[in-house]
């Protein structure tokens, strides 16, 4: 008897915090097809379905660039990143070396570091190469590597045995043709964990295009029109609640399709202690 | 999770390599290979942290205004740092704020979602869903969302509210509840947590809690003596990502105090609409950008900016001596 009510505790706990969580989605969603009149009353059901919101925050903002530079920061910062932070991940898992330990140790405090320690000294240096108001300042240093991927790269490859780097190596190959022949296909579902965590947290980015491109309109990437947008067009909650539900959208797409990849890639060996 | 695959053990590469000793061709090339792989890396360390840090450090002695160059002025920043700066100690205690309730509680409610999930049997999947979609909208949109939601005088929270019979607060546009606005918002993108401790949850094994049943433990005990001592580790992974997290507090508040004040860009101006209502949003970053991008005080920000450092640093320094992942050797 207990037991049942215990259950049907738990399962009305759940229910409850379901509807709670799913609220703001709807109420967002709902909001997004209401005439800019009526989100100013009191009223939660649209009368009537103002769809027209979804075509006029194409008209009422440069949506469209903005989306355009959401992609182009992300999918390049994502390309980057993986070229040259793969190959070091790959080290640090895998060839013990002299300073490998040095290299790890900075790796790690230069991923949880507050961005905003270092902020003022890379500015300066984009702006000498008069490269402020452009999203170059935060798509070109994945060229260089980015310390969050290294990391979850590393905890990645550590997964994989080094039999399969030795077999390789007893059949010839350099570091380079272990990487590219064995290491890289054996770690592709980390591999695109990784770059999906670099895509979402372009997309998302707000402090960066802040920093770059605050005065640069045609620059700015979806998320932060988003956050501008409220400013420029006064108090349409209607359409700042479609642009919302539009930049939601293509995150939840991405996420669902690569669900599995993102669940079989993430092996965050170490935070098993 | 794996503990034993972890190490390269009998790699003929997994040795380290005595300086100066095993100069043969093969090696030297070895070492360039591993040069070669590391050096983007290398090099953007240097570029993007070793460089700036020491640069900080430096501009915190000078007084710099992006035009003209640096001006050598010592102390100074850090004097009126410490005893002149207006709102410096309002950031710093706003950010702290954020680090002692959004941290904690934001884990608790995660924990609890997760402790709940590990025992639904049934659709595990859609409730996994449910709880982690609020993770996957970006930030921005979440916040812009939650201010409209938690607008006082049409958003649908005070609404609900009203039909109990309840004069709801006026949140984002209330100094008093701006923050816990934000511990709000903190806990519906609580996902992200959520999912790895649903992971160490169910990692646990069985064997323990039958064991621990067989001993008499009672729910609780087994909370006490199974659960809590297995799940230690990712805890302390939450908690030294969430108070890093928690000192860079930035964008959340910023976007808040902006969207509420119907004031969009944190840029406008000289930073007078940041942290509205009435300074309670302004963190320690926020006053950090103010400083540094909208009155160019350049060399005043990066004093700013060591101070984070330290704070930082010791914080990080306390915590990843605990954390395995954190350390070369750790890796399993």
């Amino acid at each position: 008897m207990r037991r049942i009510l215990m259950w049907i505790a738990e399962n009305a706990l759940l229910v409850g915090l379901a509807l709670i969580f799913l609220a703001p989605i709807v109420f967002v969603f709902l909001t997004s097809v209401m005439s800019s009149s009526q989100t100013l009353t009191a009223s939660l059901w649209p009368q009537p379905f103002e769809w027209s919101n979804y075509v006029k925050v194409f008209t009422e903002a440069p949506l469209l660039l903005w989306f355009a530079n959401s992609a182009t920061y992300a999918i390049l910062a994502t390309v980057f990143m993986l070229v040259s932070s793969v190959p070091a991940a790959y080290v640090l898992a895998k060839i013990r070396f002299r300073y490998s330990n040095v290299v790890f140790t900075a790796i790690i405090i230069a991923m949880l570091l507050p961005p905003q320690v270092t902020a003022i000294p890379i500015y300066v240096m984009w702006s000498n190469l008069g490269l402020t108001g452009t999203l170059w300042p935060l798509i070109l240093p994945n060229l260089l590597g980015d310390a969050f991927s290294i990391f979850l790269l590393r905890q990645f490859f550590l997964t994989i045995p080094s039999e399969y780097a030795d077999a390789a190596r007893i059949d010839g190959n350099g570091e380079f043709g272990v990487l590219r022949r064995v290491m890289v296909p054996m770690a592709k579902p980390g591999i695109a964990a990784t770059g999906i965590f670099m895509f979402f947290h372009s997309w998302n980015d707000y402090f960066g295009p802040l920093l770059y491109t605050s005065e640069n309109q045609s620059a700015w990437p979806v998320a932060y029109g988003l956050a501008s947008f409220r400013g420029i067009h006064g108090t349409d909650w209607g359409l700042t609640m479609a642009m919302t539900m539009l930049v939601t959208v293509p995150i939840v797409l991405i996420f669902f399709f690569a669900q599995r990849v993102f669940v079989e890639g993430i092996t965050l060996t170490g935070v098993k202690g | 999770m794996s503990r034993t695959l972890a190490q390269p053990a009998s790699s003929t590469v997994g040795r380290p390599v005595p300086a100066g000793r095993r100069t043969s061709a093969a090696h030297r090339r070895r070492t360039l290979t591993v040069f070669a792989l590391l050096s983007p890396a290398l090099l953007g360390l240097a570029i993007f942290f070793v460089y700036p840090l020491i640069a900080s450090v430096y501009y915190s002695f000078t007084r710099y205004d992006l035009v003209s160059p640096p001006d050598w002025i010592g102390l100074r920043n850090y004097e009126y740092l410490f005893t002149q700066d207006p709102k410096v100690w309002i950031a710093t205690l706003n950010t702290l704020w954020f680090v002692v309730f959004l941290v904690p509680i934001k884990i608790f409610f995660a924990l609890g979602i997760a402790g709940l999930l590990v025992r639904a049997k049934r659709a595990s999947g859609v409730w996994r869903t449910v709880f982690y979609l609020p993770a996957l909208v970006p930030p921005v949109a979440s916040v812009v969302a939650f201010v409209f939601l938690f607008n006082p005088a049409t958003g649908p929270v005070n609404q609900i509210l009203g039909v109990f019979g309840i004069q709801g607060p006026l949140w984002f546009n209330d100094p008093a509840w701006s923050k816990p606005s934000l511990v709000l918002l903190g806990i519906w993108v609580m996902g992200d947590i959520m999912i790895i401790f649903l992971a160490a949850l169910l990692d646990v094994p069985r064997e323990q809690y039958e064991a621990a049943s067989l001993d008499g433990a009672n729910g609780l005990q087994q909370l006490r003596y199974v659960t809590f001592p297995s799940i230690t580790p990712v805890l302390m992974f939450a908690v030294i990502t969430g108070v890093i997290a928690a000192l860079q507090y930035f964008t959340e508040a910023a976007v808040a105090s902006g969207v509420a004040n119907g004031k969009a860009v944190v840029g406008e101006g000289t930073g007078a609409n940041l942290g509205y209502p009435g300074n309670s949003l302004l963190t320690y970053t926020q006053w950090l950008y103010v400083r540094g991008f909208n009155t160019y005080q350049l060399g005043y920000a990066s004093a700013l900016a060591v101070l984070l450092f330290v704070v930082a640093s010791i914080f990080l320094i306390a915590l990843l001596r605990r954390f395995k992942a954190f350390t070369p050797e750790g890796t399993a």
